[in-house]
């Protein structure tokens, strides 16, 4: 059985890429860690690494290809030993869960007999047609006047012919205000009664996504007690064990809620999910996204592959990416993407908190303080440190069974925190 | 008649009706279409396409007159009136004739009588005064259009006051020529009568003639036809006219003061009334202003079930306006989704004198009195090559724009042919295109349109050839 080489994603959101050129050719002879082809996406070009052994048996998709789809089968490498008719009869036994133009695809390429000499790069492979989603059909002067007035067109319901935004659209449109008005009377206070603080980019961004998100998104809530007394226990000895001067570390509560998100990630993967008009779109990776309280506003730098790190790994990436945070360091990428999200109150003496869901992921845990109380143990009072976990859940993406399916292994990994070590 | 029950009854076959009728036949209702005249209406019969015939013979004649210009000789040349009227009306009659050939195609069944409302869903038909059937349908538009105002004491005769209908069908050309009225029609006749030798007077109430036209236009207009001879007269009313025995004397009030002028004949043409009479708007919901019917904007009457459009509900009064409220209401009646009711800011009109008229939207005028801040190009005809081309150096195309927005908010158009040429803009204010993409676009050269170009490019300082 020849290995089959997909087209990896290359960031969460990546669905499909162009296949640059191929380093290798059929015929040679690869070992885990060479590099066989570079591949782009609309961010950057990435070289591809062999994972296994063997020989580049055929290459499916040529070099110059264009809107490949991820996990469509880019090449097939055979075994050591393997020879090369068993290519003839392959036929790839992929299920994508992606479209069916990508099945028609790979199957067609499959069934070509390979070029012998490299031959020049064939037609671009049929691509997915593009959902005509994202476009906003609107006039000249209602693009205009909306530019004038800082509106937003995605948030406008065109009258024109086929839903086109026109001006009498446009002109009626109110600007979304960023701050909620609190009380029924409009209008500003009496003057001087008042400091203005001019809205800085980040206040405008995180008004219009969560009002956008608190208006859109259909939130459900489901809330869990969860006792952490043999957390804090663990990481007291945790801590107590660390090396003094370098490779010292002191692990948070925190840290030890981003693994335990992480595993429960690992064991529920529908609640690693994003809602689109086309499709539920489950991460292939679980990337954190950490709450971060900074002068100039919220922020949600992104624990990568946070399933991968230990312990030491989370209380390392999350302080650098706090404290980077905080001076306003962060690269886009560190802050952009992320499946889901924690927000932790705790350390202010928040009891339990509902949050915001933050765009386009599902899910978000807000996290209360852990405090001694009284609770009930085999029939006997006794007291407990307890901490009140609330997931706020998109129900479009992800069900209530699914979300407490998600709660329940989060609260059994954190009340047992010895399981985080398996 | 075997059948008296209809999904949709329209009165009137004018150019609101007829074309209601058929749209409404694609829509696959069952129309009634009650015409008491002819076919296609005044617009057809006695309107825009007669004058346009009348009008293209005038142009031919004075190109003739002028064939030195472009290094012809036509000889001596002369006309036959009697001719240039059988054509008009032959080309009248070719049209008239195609409407009733579309209406059978379309299957609507056309019905020979006056029709007036009798009660909810009813219509009653009579042909000259004797009954002919009572029909039904949940839903009637009314499309009677409308007719020349009549000014007291001076009545049309047929022989020395004429109206539209007698100055259409003339046996001679009038020595000396009084219109009363500047507007299109009165603008047009004179210009026709003008043009084959009457000495042509052009009294006008308002301060300028074609009042309706950016000012600019109005008075480039008046100073062309001035040059070629016409007597014109603005802020002048007509007090009386006198009817002697092959002539009339009008009494014309100049600043307060009268003065009488002995006129051949007087052409009429002081604006229009809806016809609203006897067609049963009387004991119904529907309401009346003055002479038009009021309606929404989907040409809904106070009365459900009871629509109006084209001249009957009001300006403008032009056909394309009351074809395209026959469309709307028809579709509106079908429950067609996605309709969106007229803007009549971008209704285009067209005056067919020499030289020709043509504007949509605002003028400078009504812009600056909305309070807007504008942008103002103008580009003269005297700077198109094709224009020049053509020996039709005169005139201009002005535009007028949001200054803000860059929305198109007006376009005015004189000279040769513009009346073809306005509906480049009217298309660019349906599609709300602003200035950047007018300035984007490739006009053919050598053409009239580049002045298009041209005039947008000069609201913004920056017109290429002039």
């Amino acid at each position: 059985m020849p290995i089959e080489i997909l087209m990896p994603a290359l960031s969460p959101t990546m669905t499909e890429g162009n296949l640059a050129s191929w380093t290798v050719k059929e015929g040679d002879t690869v070992n885990s860690g060479d590099v066989l082809c570079e591949i782009e996406t609309d961010k950057a070009t990435m070289e591809v690494e062999a994972v296994d052994e063997g020989t580049i048996g055929r290459i499916v998709i040529q070099g110059g290809t264009q809107n490949v789809p991820v996990n469509s089968v880019i090449a097939l490498l055979l075994e050591e030993g393997e020879d090369a008719s068993v290519l003839d009869n392959y036929t790839s036994t992929t299920t994508t869960t992606t479209t069916t133009a990508v099945t028609t695809s790979s199957s067609e390429t499959t069934e070509t007999p390979a070029p012998v000499a490299p031959a020049p790069a064939p037609p671009p492979a049929p691509a997915a047609p593009q959902p005509s989603g994202d476009r906003v059909f609107a006039s000249p002067l209602a693009k205009r006047i909306a530019a004038d007035k800082g509106l937003d067109l995605g948030s406008v319901q065109g009258s024109g012919p086929r839903g086109r935004i026109v001006k009498r659209d446009v002109e009626g449109a109110v600007v979304p205000k960023a701050a909620p008005v609190t009380s029924a009377s409009v209008g500003l206070p009496e003057a001087g009664s008042y400091t203005a603080v001019p809205n800085s980019t980040v206040r405008k961004i995180i008004a219009s996504r969560l009002q956008d998100s608190k208006q859109t998104v259909p939130h459900f809530y489901l809330t869990a007690d969860c006792r952490i007394d043999k957390l804090l226990d663990m990481r007291k000895a945790l801590n107590a064990a660390s090396v003094e001067g370098e490779g010292a570390y002191k692990i948070s509560v925190n840290d030890f809620i981003v693994k335990a998100v992480a595993k429960a990630l690992v064991e529920v993967p529908e609640a690693n999910a994003q809602w689109t008009e086309d499709a539920v779109l489950l991460m292939n990776n679980v990337d954190i996204s950490v709450a971060v309280a900074t002068p100039s506003g919220l922020i949600t730098p992104i624990v990568r592959n946070a399933d991968r790190l230990g312990l030491q790994g989370v209380s390392t990436t999350v302080k650098d990416l706090a404290g980077r945070a905080r001076d306003g360091k962060l690269m886009p990428e560190e802050y952009t993407g992320g499946g889901f999200t924690i927000s932790n109150l705790g350390m202010y003496g928040v009891k339990d908190f509902a949050a915001i869901i933050n765009p386009p992921q599902s899910c978000i845990l807000a996290v209360g303080a852990g405090e001694p109380r009284p609770i009930v143990v085999d029939g006997e009072l006794a007291v407990g440190t307890v901490m009140c976990c609330t997931l706020s859940v998109d129900h479009r993406s992800v069900d209530g069974a699914v979300g407490a399916l998600f709660m329940a292994a989060f609260k059994r990994i954190i009340e047992e925190p010895a399981t985080l070590a398996l | 008649m075997t059948d008296t029950n209809f999904d949709l009854i329209i009165v009137g076959g004018g150019p609101g009706g007829y074309v209601a009728a058929i749209r409404a036949a694609q829509l696959n209702m069952k129309v009634a279409l009650v015409e008491s005249q002819h076919l296609g209406g005044i617009c057809l019969n006695w309107g825009c396409i007669p004058t346009k015939a009348l009008l293209r013979s005038a142009e031919i004649y004075r190109q003739m007159q002028h064939a030195d210009q472009y290094g012809l000789s036509a000889g001596k040349v002369s006309f036959d009136l009697d001719a240039i009227v059988k054509r008009s009306r032959d080309v009248s009659k070719q049209l008239t004739s195609g409407v009733g050939y579309l209406l059978k195609k379309n299957k609507v069944q056309v019905i020979d009588g006056f029709g007036k409302l009798a009660g909810k869903g009813k219509l009653s038909v009579t042909k000259d005064g004797k009954p002919v059937a009572t029909l039904t349908a949940k839903n009637i538009i009314l499309a009677t259009g409308a007719r020349a105002r009549e000014l007291p004491g001076m009545e049309p005769d047929g022989k020395l006051i004429w109206y539209y209908k007698d100055a259409l069908v003339p046996k001679d050309v009038p020595e000396r020529l009084l219109v009363i009225g500047s507007g299109a029609i009165g603008i047009e006749f004179a210009n026709f009568f003008h043009t084959f030798g009457a000495k042509t007077t052009v009294v006008e109430m308002m301060d300028r003639i074609v009042p309706a036209e950016d000012a600019e236009v109005s008075a480039f207009l008046q100073k062309s036809l001035v040059k070629d001879g016409m007597e014109i007269m603005t802020s002048v009313g007509v007090k009386s006219l006198k009817k002697g025995k092959n002539t009339v004397t009008a009494t014309l009030d100049i600043n307060g003061k009268p003065q009488t002028r002995e006129f051949d004949r007087v052409i009429v043409a002081a604006g229009i009334v809806g016809n609203v009479e006897n067609i049963g708007l009387e004991g119904t919901k529907i309401k009346v202003d003055r002479t038009h019917v009021i309606t929404n904007e989907w040409c809904e009457t106070g009365e459900p079930g009871v629509y109006a459009i084209g001249d009957l509900a009001g300006g403008p009064w032009l056909a394309h306006k009351a074809s395209h409220e026959g469309i709307l209401c028809v579709e509106k009646i079908a429950g067609l989704v996605g309709l969106h009711p007229m803007n009549t800011d971008h209704i285009a009109g067209c005056t067919y004198c020499h030289p020709q008229v043509a504007s949509v939207g605002l003028t400078e005028a009504q812009a600056k009195d909305k309070g807007l801040k504008i942008k103002v190009g103008r580009f003269p005809f005297q700077a198109n090559g094709k224009a020049i081309a053509l020996g039709e150096p005169e005139g201009f195309i002005k535009t007028i724009f949001d200054d803000k927005t860059g929305e198109l908010l007006g376009a005015h158009m004189v000279g040769a042919e513009v009346t073809e040429l306005i509906q480049g803009y009217v298309v660019a204010m349906g599609l709300e295109t602003t200035e950047a993409e007018l300035m984007h676009t490739v006009f053919p050269h050598p053409t009239l349109s580049e002045m298009m170009h041209e005039s947008v490019l000069d609201a913004y300082g920056r017109a290429v050839h002039f």
